[in-house]
């Protein structure tokens, strides 16, 4: 391979580079450090005429290798864009000139200098990728759940031209929406309950010529990945049928809290109901005023608003439809005779979106609401009791009723707790064939983890997403909304799938993992620590990497502690290489080096923004974006330090529940592993101050800068690196 | 407590745009912004709460009403848009005419000085109305009253604010009876808009 190398660097001298930087010593390096074979400089790099000069040299130069040193790797991205050729980005312009301060024109020209080594140590470690050679080409969507949003889901892949296999395990459609005789208003006036729609969406779903129904099945067990999964559906008579899938989409919708569990506020009483009981008396009443199971006309009711939830023994999230629905249902009783009493007690009522028209038309309707606490509901005469403490006038307060609702929460019908698999009373709903568990992981309360802040509907389990209540508490117009972007991930990843790309967020990358099985040493931390669970065992118990299931963070690579996993242009020693390139001065130099990994999802924008805000930081500094922190190897790190880095610091996104990180454990992981490290610092006689790590999320293109110099200042107090010269 | 209807209906039916009282969304926007806010009982996000929970006669008996001093911050605060100001003088004059509202309530009794005062000859007079506010709690009271103002009063006087001939009889209107037939009028068509038979 060496030998098929050709190698060509490209300076940029165009936005102030030519100015502040001695180019013809830029050239020299990349040229006798560099070992580039080609060296150019060009005023205007990124021009046609610049961007031609790369394109022909590529060609009639059968250049392989290419080191551009101009602007960050996140700009001019069209321009430079060289699909046959290795391609190393040095960022002169952003990771330089905008952040060295003015009288520094010495240690920024080192840092430049650096800069271009760096860029060919690692181009030379890069191997073209050439895309999952595993990849698979099925494109049919799995949608399982035929509630709404299952429904919803399967009608969208479905209108798009997508073939769909929709497994429901109820013997009709239709799920909840089936189960209430109104909902609250989708649309303008926002007035009154509207009709569910569900009988139409069930019969479009039906008659679709796209779309295959699996009623009263369940699936026995799902294998393979995104473009290839092999889902076994049986169904309850016990005929089995298998399907290969190109992408799942899980919509297995919410159970109610279970009332019984809710005794001082009247579970288990006769005039005591939950929502969807209510509901249940409603349909019965065909819009007539409703009556209660045992037949007697309501004359009062009472809703109990957060009944179990916001409530640590309970819920202790809020389910954020039911006091829309229960205004919804006060309607009902108000819409068929306006004499009802209803009152709706809470603490808080959450009408988001255009809930607050609905809360309106249902105050002009007379419908009272109290702000109260309820502390008990029991039989009384003919109906019940509601003892409450009454919040406005603070006091305690006693009402009755014929009948009380209680606005219990939702339940996700998630399946397997798979941190807690041993938990009782689980069934799965995907059997995976997966080593990490059955179904996909939870983040809190058993809703999937999915990002919260940045994309909602991926998952952890590449090519499945979770649609609905499934995923987060909602109403029906919020899982419609839901189940339609899951239909388009689920689109997104068979298509990504069939060309042997990543997901998101590393969408359309073509590299993948490698392992190199004989320095394996079966310690099992890649099957354990991916995030995405793209890694199981094979017989002989090596790992069993399923590239299609891959998103490409390296988290595995950081794991490994015998460094036998890489990607093609991004490996330990593309990275390694960087670290050992940079020029390092001696002890009495008094000219620290600080290397800083930085995450390229958030912390490297920032970088680059503070460069854009002319925000200065040291020029000590040597920045290399990671794919994630959770790539960074240690072995970096003791290279670093032993080849006499003065300080390391790693800057990731934000760990823990409210987590930013963009492959969700990576900076968890990568905190968990630089927590070890104090021990091995004190191995090497070091101070612990000398690693360190930040959380930056890309807002923070302010503070980035400040955080660079305060460690810089750190380093300058406890004195330079005894390691120098060892190296 | 019944946190029945019954007396949400009723305001609704004969208080001047009590028919809002049930958009009030407990914000407590206008509690926080009535000047009176710490001097009255109840503050109006609790007289609304109040008459939710079916508290007649509390509302009725509350002296918060006759507190308002008609600044207009509420009504111009409420983001329900409920006109505050005038619910809280529509629920006064009601509880007057049912004979609820507290009695020694100096504002109560001052509006009721100046009506009578007023209606007397269709002009108020002054110095009557003056005089009738400071002799209110006795004779010795209303001396001591009278002596405390008496600089002011003297100074009035010399800029001719004050006429003190105006306390023998006093100037009216022309058409004193027209008047009287005005109001008449006015209460009757008041008393007809809220179902009520006499004030």
């Amino acid at each position: 391979m060496m030998s098929e190398m050709k190698t060509a660097a490209y300076l940029c001298s165009g936005c102030g580079l030519g100015d502040k930087l001695d180019m013809a010593s830029l050239s020299k390096v990349a040229q006798k450090a560099g070992k580039m074979a080609i060296v150019r400089e060009h005023p205007f790099l990124c021009s046609e005429e610049g961007v031609k000069l790369i394109h022909d040299e590529i060609e009639k130069e059968s250049v392989t290798h290419a080191v551009i040193a101009a602007c960050s790797r996140r700009s001019k991205t069209e321009a430079f864009s060289f699909p046959e050729t290795a391609l190393s980005r040095v960022n002169l312009r952003e990771g330089v000139i905008w952040v060295v301060a003015e009288g520094h024109e010495e240690i920024r020209q080192e840092m430049a200098e650096d800069y271009v080594r760096m860029g060919c140590a690692e181009v030379k470690k890069m191997k073209l990728p050439r895309g999952n050679p595993e990849s698979g080409k099925e494109k049919n969507i799995l949608v399982v759940g035929g509630g709404l949003s299952g429904l919803t889901s399967a009608l969208e892949a479905a209108e798009t031209g997508y073939k769909v296999v929709l497994v429901e395990k109820e013997t009709r459609l239709g799920g909840w929406a089936s189960k209430i005789w109104k909902r609250v208003p989708f649309s303008s006036p926002y007035n009154d309950p509207q009709n569910t729609g569900i009988l139409e969406l069930i019969s479009k779903v039906s008659a679709h010529k796209n779309i295959e129904i699996h009623v009263n099945s369940a699936i026995l067990e799902t294998s393979g990945a995104p473009g290839k999964f092999v889902v076994r559906i049986g169904k309850a008579e016990g005929t089995e049928t298998e399907v290969k899938i190109g992408a799942i989409i899980q919509a297995t919708g919410f159970s109610s809290y279970d009332i019984s569990k809710l005794p001082e506020l009247g579970g288990g009483l006769p005039h005591v109901v939950d929502q969807a009981g209510l509901e249940q008396l409603a349909i019965k009443a065909e819009g007539k005023p409703i009556a209660r199971e045992d037949g007697k006309p309501i004359r009062s009711v009472a809703f109990v608003q957060c009944a179990g939830q916001r409530d640590e023994s309970h819920l202790p999230y809020c389910s954020g439809h039911c006091c829309a629905t229960s205004i919804k249902q006060a309607m009902y009783f108000k819409d068929a005779h306006p004499e009802v009493d209803t009152v709706i007690i809470y603490t808080d009522l959450r009408t988001p979106g255009m809930g607050e028209d609905f809360y309106r038309s249902a105050q002009e309707k007379g419908v009272i609401f109290t702000k109260g606490k309820v502390s008990s509901v029991e039989n009384a005469g003919e109906g019940c009791r509601l003892k409450f403490r009454d919040l406005i006038l603070d006091e305690e307060s006693t009402i009755e009723a014929d009948l009380v609702v209680l606005a219990t929460g939702q339940v996700p019908n998630s399946g397997v707790n798979i941190e807690l698999p041993e938990e009782r009373n689980q069934v799965s709903v995907l059997n995976l064939s997966y080593r990490q568990g059955k179904d996909m992981p939870q983040l809190k309360y058993g809703f999937m983890d999915s990002h919260f802040i940045c994309f909602p509907y991926e998952t952890r389990r590449t090519g499945i997403y979770a649609a609905g209540p499934v995923r987060r508490p909602m109403d029906m117009l919020q899982a419609t909304e839901d189940a339609t972007g899951a239909a388009l991930k689920a689109i997104q990843a068979v298509e990504n799938a069939s060309l042997g790309r990543a997901a998101h967020p590393r969408s359309g990358d073509l590299s993948f993992p490698t392992v190199r099985l004989e320095g394996c040493t079966q310690c099992k931390r890649c099957t354990v620590e991916c995030p995405f669970g793209a890694i199981d065992e094979d017989e002989k118990r090596f790992p069993l990497f399923n590239e299609s299931r891959c998103r490409r963070c390296g988290t595995c690579m950081g794991a490994c502690p015998v460094r036998v996993i890489s990607f093609e242009n991004y490996s330990i020693d593309t990275v390694g290489s960087q670290i050992k390139a940079v020029d390092m001065p001696d002890e009495f130099s008094e000219k620290p080096r600080i290397l800083i990994l930085a995450c390229e999802n958030d912390a490297y924008p920032a970088l680059d923004m503070a460069g854009m805000k002319n925000r200065c930081y040291s020029a000590f500094a040597r920045i290399i974006p990671v794919r994630c922190l959770g790539s960074v190897n240690t072995i970096w790190i003791t290279d670093a330090l032993n080849s006499g880095y003065d300080g390391v610091m790693m800057m990731g996104c934000k760990h823990g529940d409210n987590y930013q990180c963009h492959f969700v454990k990576g900076s968890e992981l990568a905190n968990y592993r630089m927590g070890k490290m104090d021990d091995t610092l004190k191995q090497l006689g070091l101070e612990t101050e000398r690693v360190t790590t930040v959380e930056v999320a890309i807002t923070d293109h302010e503070k980035v800068a400040a955080f660079i110099n305060d460690y810089a200042e750190t380093i300058r107090i406890i004195g330079m690196s005894p390691m120098k010269g060892f190296g | 407590m019944s946190y029945r209807n019954d007396f949400l209906k009723e305001v609704e039916e004969n208080v001047e745009e009590g028919e809002w009282v049930k958009m009030c969304m407990q914000c407590g926007v206008c509690a926080g912004s009535c000047p009176f806010g710490p001097h009255w009982e109840h503050s109006p996000q609790k007289i609304f709460m109040m008459i939710r929970a079916g508290e007649r006669i509390q509302v009725l008996s509350s002296d918060s009403m006759w507190m308002c001093t008609s600044c207009y911050n509420c009504i111009v605060r409420c983001p329900r848009k409920l006109p505050i100001t005038h619910i809280m003088h529509g629920l006064a004059n009601y509880a007057h005419r049912l004979g609820l509202a507290p009695k020694g309530q100096p504002t109560r009794v001052f509006a009721k000085t100046f009506w009578d005062n007023l209606v007397k000859t269709g002009r108020v007079n002054e110095l009557k109305l003056t005089l009738s506010h400071y002799f209110r709690d006795g004779f010795i009271q209303g001396i001591r009253n009278a002596l405390a103002m008496k600089d002011i009063g003297l100074g009035m006087m010399k800029a001719r604010r004050i006429n003190p001939m105006e306390l023998f009889g006093g100037h009216g209107l022309q058409d004193l009876e027209g008047f009287h037939a005005i109001v008449a009028k006015a209460r009757e068509i008041e008393d007809r808009k809220k179902g009520l038979k006499n004030g």
